[in-house]
């Protein structure tokens, strides 16, 4: 997979000489679209197919506990993270629109961990309330 | 856009004085995205306030999963479907991720001849992903249509807590509608793009103004978007 996406970078072309010059001369292009291997992109679409099968089969095995959601959760991660970086170009974009997309979602974690605490407090009451079995 | 000029910063510059002062620095060449087209970066903006759209959706499942005393009925066992006299969990799920990652291949594979003006190969890629898409938007409704039978509704099911089907109702659907509108799009750009508007500068129907190979790119955008979803809603609510 390293491999692959070296190799993606490596013959990614700019197009048309006033972006070379750009680049060479350590500015931003004005206008840029990446062209890459299609082999790329057959790459990341096995690898796709990899880790979903691989998230498949941990609930057709059966895994329970820890163990199911660390890996629910390194399979899901894998996967968003090929689809955004090479699908969506991401991986090519200036570092100005990488982290104003990117660092935004990572705050929705602080959201996560407001509603644990408010879930908990629910959970709490209604078992006090109700009593402990539905 | 090329008509675009890049602002050279670290010069003040003169502004007028008062409100007029605000609108200008709002409205003038001012421009954080150095390289990126505006329409590009308005899409990754929308696709970000999605983003959190759906960050609720699912937020909102967690919490009531987790503050339920009723035990959550077993995805697992929900959505299998019986094949050849023994139930296969979660296969019509597993079918569903398969074609709506397909789809994005096909999809990525599009914006790139796009930019090689492969007009041929970019249509026929882009239809296929509507293909995939609409069968994607089939099987859920096929889902849909099984899970109602069995009496799964947004206020209560068979198996445990009533949350599970207002949970599935509302991401799914939202998700489904996502597709639907994606389908639509792909069809209309791999429309224009057969037709050959990118190069003849034919204007829109809707804006009038003239669409460029771009185009492509920016509703692959959306669409991977939608996969993307996909799999947050596929580890979290089917797998967890």
């Amino acid at each position: 997979m390293a491999e692959a996406t070296a190799n993606g970078l490596g013959q990614h072309t700019l197009h048309g000489t006033q972006a070379h010059d750009a680049a060479a001369a350590g500015i931003a292009p004005a206008e840029v679209h990446q062209e890459h291997p299609i082999r790329l992109y057959l790459v990341v679409w096995a690898w796709l197919f990899i880790l979903s099968a691989c998230s498949y089969l941990v609930d057709y095995v059966g895994l329970h506990g820890y163990l199911r959601w660390s890996l629910i959760l390194i399979f899901m991660m894998l996967k968003a993270g090929l689809i955004v970086a090479v699908f969506m170009h991401m991986a090519w974009e200036r570092l100005a629109l990488t982290y104003a997309i990117i660092l935004p979602p990572i705050l929705v974690l602080v959201f996560v961990a407001m509603m644990v605490f408010e879930s908990e407090y629910t959970l709490l009451t209604r078992t006090l309330f109700f009593g402990t079995e539905p | 856009m090329a008509d675009t000029t890049v602002t050279h910063t670290g010069q003040a510059q003169a502004r007028p004085a008062g409100l007029q002062g605000v609108a200008a620095d709002w409205s003038s060449d001012q421009r954080a995205f150095k390289n990126v087209s505006w329409g590009k970066a308005m899409m990754w903006i929308f696709l970000l306030s999605d983003t959190f759209v759906f960050g609720c959706f699912l937020l909102s499942y967690m919490t009531a999963r987790m503050s339920t005393r009723v035990p959550w009925p077993n995805p697992s066992e929900v959505f299998a479907l019986h094949i050849g006299g023994s139930n296969i969990p979660l296969i019509l799920i597993a079918i569903m991720t398969f074609v709506l990652i397909s789809s994005s291949g096909t999809m990525a594979m599009a914006v790139n001849f796009g930019y090689r003006h492969d007009r041929r190969k970019t249509a026929i890629l882009m239809l296929l992903t509507a293909a995939l898409g609409a069968t994607f938007v089939g099987m859920q409704a096929f889902e849909w249509t099984k899970l109602i039978s069995e009496g799964v509704r947004p206020w209560g099911n068979p198996w445990g807590a009533a949350q599970f089907g207002s949970s599935f109702f509302m991401i799914t659907g939202f998700h489904g509608t996502h597709v639907t509108f994606g389908v639509i799009f792909l069809i209309i750009v791999a429309r224009k793009v057969w037709r050959g508007d990118y190069e003849t500068g034919r204007p829109g129907f809707f804006t009038s103004r003239r669409g460029r190979y771009e185009h492509v790119e920016i509703m692959g955008l959306y669409w991977h978007f939608v996969d993307l979803v996909w799999v947050f809603i596929f580890a979290f609510f089917y797998l967890w």
